[in-house]
């Protein structure tokens, strides 16, 4: 979807609470939201690094997915392995096309009673469209669309949600300190009723929480109460994951793109790799026993120049490549850059160049993250 | 005598030289500065024209040559230091100075007190 003015957009739950914090609003997947917050990017990214920051991530899309046999039809859409996935745990999962290229990428949990997705904002709207048109009698796709999610980042995050005792609904729950990464519940604040998982993507530990939209507004004034919180927009949220190594939709990936040249071969169960039966999966079979014909790598330029989404990247006169997402890493402190190169050049150490404003920037093929993961495994 | 552009670059005049750089209400818009790309001595700038880029951690962004002229000296410091230009942009985070060929052009420029109400008016 095509970022249009600010005065076209909807409003999320919390809009009135950015205004009131500072928050610059810009369009984005279709809705009006915080880029940054008066202390800027920079200020806010670091932040998140080593306390705790809340983002309003409300825009994505949350969905239930009920019936008889849910888990089975999910792997004809996706490559995970979701009949095994027990109740309480989470898993990073493909939205695939007919022909393999990825449509979204997307977290899903298994309640125990439902599959709960969570799917990218810009993209929503067609998921869904997408699952309906082949779901079966007898399952329901349900959008809760008045929900908001929020994420809480950062190692602060876990004791921010232990002052407000923030507590599991049922006994047999872990607590928000016991839980491991890529695991979620439910949780009462006070009576109101939370969906919490120990998840995020901002390679930080920390929390999604998804609570009724009408509720939202004071949960989030009792979050940013607490001196380990500050709201952080989507700048930083951006450079956050950026750091992470992480891809994001409609930039790194796209239905042009299949898993496995995108280094997402691990979202594809242990299983699914044997048995198949998931869209393109004569293709990405293909492209994981013969290797990729291009590869998504890290990339570390010489100096401070940001290379950034679009730029050509060059071994010698031929180009090899395009920087998908690039900008300047905080925690780094110098720039970072993702992108997609042809396979030969793609084994890390290899240096090639990124033409920025017709100049040619050394960068070497690194390893991602950029930035050291911190999660609660 | 200090001027002002519609695009929020300030330039200072004295006599046929000049110096020029962002508002501080520009450095606010962009954030936090990472990296500016300056002209080279002896560069010939066109009014209205690109000169620099500044580089936020989100964007790059062009800024424009208030006059022409001929670039005589880049702000070296913003080399190591470009969070000057956050913290003094109307100071010692200036971008270049330059020699003015067409000094009418000021003319087309706001004084501090029409910058300020243009600001205002944003």
């Amino acid at each position: 979807m095509a970022d249009n003015e600010l005065s076209d957009c909807k409003t999320l739950p919390l809009d009135a609470l950015h205004k009131r914090l500072g928050g610059r609003m810009v369009p984005f997947a279709g809705y009006a939201m915080p880029v940054q917050y008066p202390t800027g990017v920079m200020a806010e990214h670091l932040w998140t690094r080593e306390s705790a920051g809340l983002f309003d991530v409300s825009h994505m899309g949350q969905l239930l997915l009920e019936g008889e046999g849910a888990a089975d039809w999910l792997e004809t859409v996706a490559p995970g392995d979701f009949k095994a996935l027990p109740a309480g745990k989470m898993r990073y999962s493909l939205l695939l096309a007919p022909d393999g290229g990825i449509l979204d990428d997307l977290m899903v949990t298994n309640t125990g009673r439902a599959l709960y997705l969570v799917v990218n904002g810009a993209t929503k709207a067609d998921d869904i469209a997408y699952m309906r048109e082949r779901l079966p009698a007898g399952l329901v796709l349900t959008h809760m669309e008045d929900s908001a999610l929020l994420a809480l980042q950062g190692p602060k995050a876990v004791e921010v949600l232990q002052r407000l005792g923030v507590a599991p609904e049922f006994p047999d729950i872990p607590a928000v300190g016991d839980m491991k990464f890529m695991t979620g519940g439910p949780f009462l604040w006070g009576d109101v009723r939370l969906g919490v998982s120990r998840s995020g993507y901002t390679g930080e530990d920390g929390y999604e929480i998804s609570i009724a939209a009408a509720d939202a507004e004071a949960f989030v004034e009792a979050l940013l109460a607490d001196p380990a919180v500050k709201p952080i927009g989507l700048g930083a949220r951006d450079s956050l994951r950026l750091e992470a190594g992480l891809p994001l939709y409609g930039h790194d990936l796209t239905p042009e793109i299949e898993p496995v040249e995108a280094g997402l071969a691990f979202a594809i169960s242990k299983r699914r790799k044997v048995e198949g039966g998931f869209p393109g999966a004569e293709r990405i079979l293909g492209a994981l026993l013969n290797g990729p014909a291009r590869k998504r790598v890290g990339l570390k330029p010489e100096g401070r120049l940001p290379a950034r989404e679009g730029a050509a990247i060059f071994a010698g006169d031929s180009q090899v490549g395009v920087v998908t997402s690039g900008g300047f890493a905080p925690s780094v402190g110098g720039p970072v850059a993702m992108g997609y190169v042809d396979a030969a050049h793609a084994t890390d150490g290899t240096t090639l160049e990124i033409e920025v404003r017709g100049k040619r920037l050394v960068a070497t093929v690194v390893p991602m993250p950029f930035h050291q993961k911190n999660y609660v495994r | 005598m200090r001027y002002f552009t519609k695009d929020h670059e300030w330039i200072d005049v004295d006599g046929s030289s000049a110096t020029v750089g962002i508002t501080d209400y520009a450095q606010g818009q962009l954030g936090d500065v990472v990296f500016v790309e300056l002209p080279d001595a002896g560069r010939v700038v066109e009014a209205g024209k690109e000169a620099a880029v500044v580089e936020s951690v989100k964007a790059a962004s062009e800024v424009y040559a208030p006059v022409s002229g001929t670039v005589t000296e880049a702000n070296a410091a913003l080399a190591d230091t470009p969070d000057l230009v956050n913290t003094a942009p109307e100071g010692d985070g200036w971008f270049f100075r330059l020699t003015l060929s067409n000094p009418i052009e000021l003319d087309g420029l706001m004084d501090e007190g029409a910058y300020k109400a243009f600001v205002e008016s944003l």
